[in-house]
């Protein structure tokens, strides 16, 4: 996803002189394309993410689209306060990237996991959260949000994953990877990796699960969960993100506001007390996020709700 | 009436700081609350940008010069700006502190002539860089001002804004520092001393210069001035008197959030009216 947003940001460039990109030094050997291109609209603010967010606030009210670009917890949990009093309050089209899907920089240690970004930006009324979970889809985002008047998080996974082509982002739309009967699994990004295998093994079990992401977490495709919410009576949510907050606090927001008779199992991180730092799988199966833990907890209690 | 208060020929009448810190007095006093000393502290830097240095054909022309009240508590002088240029009429100026009124303690987004929201410390100059920056990429005349506080120093981001703003040679942009030396707490140099604050922006690649911050002729010429330095932004520290024009006021702590009562508040615009306090 990094590297689609690297490239597709290059032709939005040439289509609209608008677009500025700045980054807080990071991005090497990954932006320099751009920079090469677009000598004159490229700025790397150094090591300085308020001062980046509250540049490209004021680029923004002066006319440009302007773009920032770290990783995750650079991109947004230091300059928290300049998104919400600049972007957001004055309703600029700044653009935040955020590299770094949960535990994609998993051996760097806990200050970089991000693991509280989609939770901090989908409280605030007016913010676009945009969680891709493929390239294509990266790449139909950033187009189709290119326009908006408001600010937009893209929440971008480093990892390079083996998933199929899934059809182009759409706001209204969750992302159908796999239908099913038994349950249903709604997954945050690139993490849906998992997601599928446990369903392919739970399908050996027996058990047939639905298998969808949520790629606009804000707005999210209400109709849409709603209505698959609804026919599933268990509905499992895996996210490399915090439990609270993000992804499964979205989904029991609208079980509980309409109602529905879906029991909800989230599978995120729910404590620090094994910060390590270690690859993406040995985290995700650290915090019970892997396609095996996914198995044993789903199996248990879709056994439980069967009988 | 306040019309009268600018001279029409780009120079500050004698009246406009006078009426800038009546008003100040007069809203901090039907509202009851604080923050008059910071208010009164810059009502000459006020006057000076809002009666000659602003260019401001319309507050939505694109070119128009940007100014950012980066230390927002003081907002009720730049309401009182409003007022004077007749941007807002005695009836909405009357609502300040009022419930629905966006004429709050910090001045908001939404009241027309703000363009930026301000109330947290440390963030005007960044966005004041980017406008600046925003004016030569688009090729535009405009000039940025950020009024901050002098404490408002203490914050990280102002500094990175300060390295920012150097390494790219805006010229385009003016900080003024509004340098009472005071704070919530105490003086700024017992809480967490600037000195020496001109070595510091200087050793930050600005242009520095320091102005008697009461003085609108010799703050006119500094902030006209301001940009002929080619390939620096420039930084006017203003030494500044918390609290002036009023003297039980001038250098008092406690006035950074007590409201007057009603003996205070007719002594300070007595002492206002007749210039006693200053």
């Amino acid at each position: 996803m990094r590297n689609a947003f690297a490239r597709t940001i290059i032709d939005l460039a040439a289509m609209d002189p608008r677009i500025i990109l700045l980054t807080a030094d990071l991005g090497f050997m990954v932006l320099e394309p751009f920079a090469q291109r677009f000598p004159e609209r490229f700025i790397n603010a150094g090591v300085a993410e308020q001062n980046m967010v509250g540049v490209a606030t004021g680029l923004a009210e002066a006319g440009f689209i302007p773009y920032v670009y770290s990783i995750a917890n650079f991109s947004v949990l230091r300059p928290y306060e300049f998104i919400r009093n600049g972007p957001l309050y004055h309703r600029l089209p700044v653009r935040i990237i955020g590299v770094g899907d949960g535990f994609d920089y998993g051996s760097a240690g806990f200050t970089h996991h991000c693991l509280e970004d989609v939770g901090l930006l989908r409280m605030l009324p007016g913010m676009t959260v945009v969680v891709p979970s493929t390239p294509q889809e990266t790449i139909s985002a950033l187009y189709q949000l290119k326009e908006v008047s408001g600010p937009v998080y893209f929440r971008l996974g480093k990892s390079v994953n083996a998933l199929p082509e899934g059809t182009p982002f759409d706001s209204m739309h969750l992302t159908l990877f796999r239908p099913g009967r038994n349950a249903l699994i709604l997954a945050m990004g690139g993490i849906v990796v998992e997601a599928l295998a446990a369903a392919e093994k739970l399908q050996a079990l027996g058990f047939s699960c639905e298998v969808a992401t949520v790629p606009s977490i804000q707005p999210p495709p209400l109709g849409q969960l709603i209505e698959a919410l609804s026919r599933f009576s268990v509905c499992a949510t895996v996210e490399s993100h915090f439990v609270k907050g993000g992804l499964a606090s979205l989904v029991s927001e609208i079980i509980a506001e309409r109602g529905i008779k879906c029991r909800l199992i989230p599978f995120g991180v729910r404590t620090l007390d094994d910060v390590r730092s270690g690859s993406v799988a040995y985290l995700r199966k650290l915090h019970g996020l892997d396609c095996d833990s996914i198995v044993k907890r789903l199996h248990s209690s879709l056994t439980e709700t069967r009988a | 009436m306040f019309q009268s208060n600018l001279t029409g020929n780009g120079r500050v009448s004698d009246d406009l700081p006078k009426s800038i810190r009546r008003i100040i007095l007069e809203q901090a006093h039907r509202a009851n609350v604080g923050h008059i000393g910071s208010a009164l502290s810059i009502a000459d830097i006020i006057a000076v940008l809002y009666g000659e240095i602003l260019n401001l054909p319309s507050r939505r022309d694109p070119d128009r010069d940007r100014f950012i009240l980066s230390k927002g508590h003081a907002a009720l002088a730049l309401y009182a700006a409003f007022r004077i240029l007749g941007w807002i009429d005695e009836e909405k100026i009357n609502t300040y502190c009022c419930d629905s009124s966006l004429l709050g303690v910090h001045p908001e987004h939404a009241l027309p002539g703000v363009d930026f929201c301000s109330g947290s410390l440390g963030m005007g100059l960044s966005i004041g860089v980017g406008s600046a920056v925003g004016g030569k990429l688009g090729n535009s005349s405009r000039r940025v001002f950020v009024l901050l506080s002098d404490a408002e120093c203490n914050e990280g981001s102002v500094w990175e804004a300060a390295m920012f703003a150097a390494h790219h040679r805006l010229d385009n942009l003016v900080a003024l520092i509004d340098l009472n030396g005071q704070q919530a707490f105490g003086k700024t140099k017992d809480v967490l001393d600037l000195h020496p604050l001109n070595k510091k922006w200087e050793a930050f690649g600005w242009h520095v210069r320091e102005v008697d911050g009461h003085d609108c002729q010799a703050l006119a010429q500094a902030m006209g001035k301001a940009s002929a330095h080619a390939d620096k932004p420039a930084v006017l520290i203003c030494q500044t008197t918390f609290g002036k024009g009023v003297s039980f006021m001038e250098g008092q702590i406690p006035w950074h959030y007590l409201p007057m009562n009603e003996q205070q508040f007719a002594q300070a615009l007595r002492e206002i009216e007749s210039g006693d306090g200053q």
